[in-house]
C-alpha cells in the first residue's frame, strides 16, 4: 500500500455529463411551448439557426434562400415546440425533420408523406415504456460515438446521403463504385448505430 | 399482423434524408404506418440526421436575424392569427369509412380521396387502376391497382425504382410472395412478372420516380402499362 501511496492520484477527467448540450434545448423547447418564452427561443435560435443554415448550404441553396430558410425553419420550431415530444427525438432530430421537410417544399413544391401523429397515439402501446428509453443526452453521446467510429467509407455514403441531395445510383456513380456496394455501406453504418441506440450497453 | 416485407436500409436512409421523391416517399410513408419495426428504424434514421445537423460549422446569419423572426412573430397578421385556423386537416367524409378507402391507411388514404370504389379505370383485362398522384416535376408518380386473382402482370423491368405497397390480396413474383404491408422494392436490376396469386382482388400501390434519370442503366425493356 506504501508505494502507492506515494504515487499522485490523478483522477480520470470527468466525462462530460449526459445530456449537456441537449436537456437545456429541450428544457428551452419547453419553456417556449409552455409561455412562449423568448430567452429560450434565444437559446434555440443561437444554437440551431446557423447550423439549419449551413445544411441548406450544403445542399447547394444560394446565401438568400439557406437564410430564409433557417429563418423559416425557427418560425416553425416557435409555432410547434407544443408538438415536441422529448420521449421520441432529441430536440436536434427534431429540428432536422422540420428543416428537411421544408426545404422539400421549397424546393420541389413536393411535401415528405409523414405516418400521422394521430396514429402515433393510437398505437402508443407499440412504443418501449419511457423508462426503456435512453436518457435523450445519453441517445445523442451514443450516436455521435458511433457516427466517429464509422470507416471512413462508411462515413462518406452516409454524408453524402444526407448532404449531396443525390438518389444512391448518383451517389454510387459519383464515388465510382457498384450501387450494391454504397448499399452495404449504408448498411453496415446502420448496424453500428442501431447498436450504439440499442437496449444494450455498447 | 407485422409486414415480412420491409424497405432497404438505403431505402430508409433516402426518406429520412429527404432525398426520396414524394411518390416513393408516399409508399414509405404508408408502409410505416403499418409497421412498428420500420418506425423504429426510421426514427433512428432521423436521430442520425440530427446528430449530423449538430456536427455541422455553424454559418452565422444576419445579425438582426433574431429580432426580425420576432418582429414576424408579433406582427398582427403573424403566427397568431394564421394559426387560428386548424392545420390542414381534411374535412372528415362521411362516405369514406364505406368505400374501399377505408383500407387504406394514411397517409396514403388522404392522397385517394373519397369515392375510391366508384374511381377504378380498366387498363386490361383483369386490372384496373387509379390515379393516386399526377406526376411530379421529378418524375415520379403513384397508382394504385386492382388485380383480379390469377391475372398476370407483363413482364418487365425497371427505369429506376419501382415500390409495391400491398393493402390486400396477394401477389408473388421471382423476388417472393407480398400480403397485406408488405413492400417490395425493384430497381434497374430487377425484372419481374407479379401474378395476383389469391382468391380476393389483390389491390396494390405502386410508386416510380423519375424512370428518365436511370436510362442507360438498363434498356428500357417494356413499360409494364401506359403511364406506369
Ligand atoms: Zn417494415
Amino acid at each position: 500500500m506504501f508505494a502507492t501511496a506515494a504515487q499522485p492520484v490523478t483522477p480520470p477527467p470527468d466525462p462530460p455529463p449526459d445530456g449537456a448540450a441537449v436537456e437545456p434545448l429541450a428544457a428551452a423547447l419547453r419553456a417556449v411551448a409552455e409561455r412562449h418564452d423568448r430567452q429560450a427561443f434565444a437559446l434555440l435560435f443561437g444554437h440551431f439557426a446557423p447550423r439549419v443554415k449551413a445544411y441548406m448550404l450544403k445542399l447547394g441553396m444560394p446565401q438568400a434562400r439557406a437564410e430564409d430558410l433557417a429563418q423559416e425553419t425557427m418560425l416553425t420550431v416557435w409555432r410547434k415546440a407544443g408538438l415536441y415530444d422529448p420521449a421520441r427525438a432529441e430536440p436536434a432530430t427534431w429540428v432536422f425533420t422540420i428543416a428537411r421537410n421544408l426545404r422539400i417544399d421549397a424546393l420541389r413544391r413536393e411535401r415528405h408523406p409523414e405516418v400521422s401523429d394521430e396514429l402515433l397515439e393510437q398505437q402508443e402501446d407499440d412504443r418501449p415504456p419511457a423508462d426503456a428509453l435512453l436518457a435523450a443526452g445519453q441517445r445523442a453521446r451514443r450516436l455521435r460515438a458511433a457516427l466517429a467510429g464509422l470507416s471512413p467509407e462508411q462515413a462518406e455514403v452516409v454524408r453524402l446521403s444526407f448532404f449531396a441531395d443525390l438518389a444512391h445510383p448518383a451517389i454510387a456513380e459519383r464515388l465510382n463504385l457498384p450501387l450494391g456496394t454504397v448499399k452495404s455501406r449504408l448498411r453496415l453504418a446502420l448496424g453500428k448505430i442501431r447498436k450504439a441506440l440499442g437496449d444494450e450497453d455498447p | 399482423m407485422m409486414p415480412k416485407h420491409h424497405p432497404s436500409d438505403a431505402l430508409l436512409v433516402a426518406y429520412g434524408s429527404g432525398s426520396l421523391g414524394e411518390a416513393l416517399s408516399l409508399a414509405v410513408a404508408t408502409h410505416l404506418a403499418r409497421c412498428p419495426l420500420c418506425r423504429a428504424a426510421a426514427a433512428e434514421i432521423d436521430a442520425l440526421g440530427g446528430a449530423l445537423l449538430e456536427e455541422l460549422a455553424p454559418e452565422p446569419l444576419a445579425a438582426d436575424a433574431l429580432s426580425s423572426l420576432f418582429a414576424r412573430i408579433d406582427a398582427p397578421d403573424g403566427w397568431m392569427r394564421r394559426d387560428a385556423a386548424p392545420v390542414r386537416l381534411p374535412a372528415p367524409n362521411p362516405c369514406r369509412a364505406l368505400d374501399g378507402a377505408a383500407l387504406l391507411p394514411e397517409p396514403l388514404r388522404s392522397y385517394v380521396g373519397p369515392g375510391m370504389d366508384q374511381r377504378w379505370q380498366r387498363i386490361a383485362p383483369g386490372v384496373r387502376r387509379i390515379e393516386v398522384m399526377p406526376r411530379t416535376a421529378r418524375g415520379g408518380t403513384a397508382h394504385l391497382l386492382r388485380i383480379a386473382p390469377g391475372t398476370a402482370l407483363p413482364h418487365h423491368g425497371h427505369g429506376g425504382t419501382e415500390l409495391t405497397l400491398v393493402f390486400a390480396g396477394s401477389y408473388a413474383d421471382e423476388l417472393g410472395r407480398y400480403t397485406a404491408g408488405d413492400i417490395a422494392e425493384a430497381d434497374g436490376e430487377t425484372r419481374h412478372q407479379p401474378i395476383a396469386d389469391s382468391h380476393e382482388d389483390c389491390i396494390c400501390l405502386i410508386a416510380t420516380d423519375a424512370p428518365l434519370r436511370f436510362t442507360g442503366l438498363v434498356g428500357r425493356l417494356m413499360q409494364p402499362f401506359i403511364g406506369l
